[in-house]
C-alpha cells in the first residue's frame, strides 16, 4: 500500500497555502495531520496531483477565549485541546471528547481542522461542533467566511468546504459554570471509532431542568442535535427518572439503518444507554 | 500525476544528517528502512492501526506510516535505535525484557518509542492510562499483561533514577 505519486508543497502562510491551492485546482489537497489523508493516499482512495502540507503555519494553533466564544485554530492537535486547561473551564465537553479520539500517537499529530474538514460521521469533533451549534471560520483567496455547524455537515464525509478554501479556526460557545456536561461513546475496542457518541450540557434552575442540548452520532450520516426531542421534557426535576424519560423518548425518535455487521435497534439500544448514561453524569456534574 | 521528480532533502535521523533523494510520497517508515537502513522501525498495516511503524518527531510519538519523509526536513526523528546507549539498554527496554514483555518482537519498537514519549510527560501513570496509551499499538503474541506489567517496573525504575539524581 503505497501512495501514488504526488507532488509536494510547504507553504509559510495561510495566503500562500491559499494561493497554492487555487492554482492547484480541484486536484491538489491540503495535508494537516494527515491522520485520515494519509491512510487514504496509501489505499489510493485519494490520489491527489500535489499535497500542501500546513504544517509550518504555527499560527494557526492555538486556543483563545474571546467573548462567548472559545475559538480554536485549525491546526491545533487534539493532545492539545484534550490537555488544555482553558478548554477544561471554559468547554470541558470538548476536552473529554479529544481525550478519547483514537490514541495516543494519533492525538499528537491529528489537527481539529482536519477532523472537521473529513467529516466522518463517527468522528468525535464535528459531533462537539453539532451539540454546541459551533461557527467554523474558512478562508479563501481574499476573504472568509463563518458558517455554523449545521451548514458546514452535508453529509458523511461531505461539508460545505470548496476545493479552494482552508479551514482557520472553529468557534465554540463556552459553557456557564452552572451548566453540567458529559461525553459517552461505544466501541467494541479502546481507540475505534465510537458505533454510537453522544454529546450533552444541563443547565438547572434549583432542582429543573431549564436547558439540555444533546447531540448524537452513529444514528445519521452526519451528527445529529436532538435538542428538539428534548424541549418537551424541560421545566421537569432532575433526577434518574426524568433521565430514562429523555433516553427513551430520543431512543423512539432516532431512525439509523442497518448497516454491515450492527444493526439499526443495536444502535437504538445504544442510544438510550449512552443518553441515559450521559445525562446521568451532567446532572451530577450539574448540581456538584 | 504520473511523474514526479525525486527530491533532494536532508532527514535528521538520531541526531544524524541523511541526504536523501525520494518522491515526496516516500513514507517516513520507508525512507528509514530502506534509504536510512535503520530497520529497527516495523511497518505492519500502513495506515495508523498497528502502531508498529511508531517513532518520535521532535520528542512526540508519530506512526512514520502516515508522514512522508519530505515532511521531515526542519524536524528530528528519533527511531529504536537511539534507545540503548553503547548496548546499555533503557530502563524501559530492560523492564520488558525482564517482564517477558515480547514474544517475536514486530510490536516492540513502536512500543519501546510510545512509552519513552509518555513516561518522560507522565512517569506515575495508573495502569488504566497505560492501557489507554497502549491501545494505540497492536501485539499479536503477549495478551499485553506483560507488557503492562513492565511498563509499570520500568516507570517505577525511572522514578528512583529521577530521586537518586535530585538526592
Ligand atoms: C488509527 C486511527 C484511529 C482514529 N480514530 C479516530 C476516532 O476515534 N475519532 C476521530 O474523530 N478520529 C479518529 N481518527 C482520525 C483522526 O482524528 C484525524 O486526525 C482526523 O480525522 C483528521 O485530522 P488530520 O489533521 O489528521 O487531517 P488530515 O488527515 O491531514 O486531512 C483530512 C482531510 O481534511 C482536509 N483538511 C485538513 N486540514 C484542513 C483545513 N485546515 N482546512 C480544510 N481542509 C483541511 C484534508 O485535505 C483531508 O481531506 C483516527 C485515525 C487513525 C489513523
Ligand atoms: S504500520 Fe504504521 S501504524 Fe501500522
Ligand atoms: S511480541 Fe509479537 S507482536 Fe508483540
Amino acid at each position: 500500500m503505497k501512495p501514488a505519486a504526488f507532488d509536494y508543497l510547504r507553504p509559510s502562510s495561510l495566503e500562500e497555502a491559499l494561493q497554492q491551492l487555487a492554482a492547484g485546482g480541484d486536484h491538489a489537497k491540503v495535508i494537516a495531520g494527515g491522520q485520515s489523508l494519509g491512510p487514504m493516499l496509501n489505499m489510493r482512495l485519494a490520489m491527489p496531483s500535489a499535497l500542501i502540507d500546513l504544517n509550518d503555519l504555527t499560527e494557526l494553533a492555538y486556543i483563545r477565549e474571546g467573548g462567548a466564544f472559545l475559538s480554536i485554530g485549525a491546526l491545533t492537535r487534539h493532545e492539545q485541546i484534550a490537555g488544555s486547561a482553558l478548554v477544561q473551564a471554559r468547554c470541558p465537553l470538548l476536552g473529554q471528547a479529544a481525550k478519547t479520539i483514537g490514541h495516543y500517537a494519533i492525538r499528537q499529530r491529528g489537527t481539529i481542522g482536519g477532523s472537521l474538514a473529513h467529516a466522518d460521521p463517527a468522528a468525535q469533533f464535528p459531533l462537539i461542533a453539532m451539540t454546541l451549534g459551533a461557527e467554523i471560520e474558512i478562508a479563501c483567496h481574499g476573504g472568509s467566511r463563518r458558517v455554523p455547524a449545521s451548514a458546514f455537515f452535508q453529509s458523511a464525509m461531505t461539508t460545505a468546504l470548496a476545493p479552494d478554501e482552508i479551514i482557520r479556526c472553529v468557534h465554540f460557545p463556552t459553557i456557564s459554570v452552572h451548566e453540567g456536561t458529559s461525553f459517552q461513546l461505544f466501541n467494541r475496542r479502546h481507540g475505534d471509532y465510537a458505533i454510537v457518541a453522544v454529546a450533552v450540557t444541563v443547565a438547572l434552575e434549583g432542582e429543573r431542568v431549564v436547558r439540555v442540548r444533546l447531540g448524537l452520532s452513529g444514528v445519521s450520516a452526519i451528527p445529529q442535535s436532538c435538542d428538539d426531542m428534548v424541549r418537551p421534557l424541560l421545566g421537569q426535576v432532575a433526577n434518574a427518572a426524568w433521565a430514562a424519560e429523555v433516553a427513551r423518548a430520543v431512543r423512539a425518535a432516532v431512525a439509523p439503518e442497518d448497516d454491515a455487521g450492527i444493526t439499526a435497534v443495536y444502535r437504538k439500544e445504544l442510544t438510550e444507554k449512552l443518553v441515559q448514561q450521559a445525562l446521568e453524569r451532567a446532572l451530577s456534574r450539574a448540581k456538584g | 500525476m504520473s511523474h514526479v521528480e525525486k527530491r533532494a532533502i536532508t532527514l535528521t535521523v538520531n541526531g544524524k544528517n541523511h541526504e536523501l533523494l525520494v518522491e515526496p510520497r516516500k513514507l517516513l517508515a520507508d525512507a528509514l528502512r530502506e534509504d536510512c537502513r535503520l530497520t529497527g522501525t516495523h511497518v505492519g498495516c500502513e495506515h495508523g492501526v498497528c502502531g508498529a511503524c511508531t517513532v518520535l518527531v521532535d520528542g512526540k510519538p508519530v506512526r512514520s506510516c502516515l508522514t512522508y519523509a519530505i515532511q521531515m526536513e526542519g524536524h528530528e526523528v528519533s527511531t529504536i535505535e537511539s534507545v540503548a546507549i553503547e548496548g546499555i539498554l533503557s530502563p524501559l527496554q530492560q523492564a520488558l525484557h525482564e517482564a517477558h514483555g515480547l514474544q517475536c518482537g514486530f510490536c516492540t519498537p513502536g512500543i519501546v518509542m510510545t512509552f519513552e514519549a509518555f513516561l518522560k510527560i507522565n512517569p506515575a501513570p495508573s495502569e488504566e492510562e497505560i492501557r489507554d496509551v497502549l491501545s494505540g499499538n497492536l501485539c499479536r503474541c503477549t495478551g499485553y499483561q506483560n507488557i503492562v506489567k513492565a511498563i509499570q517496573q520500568a516507570a517505577a525504575q525511572i522514578r528512583r533514577n529521577a530521586d537518586h539524581v535530585a538526592a
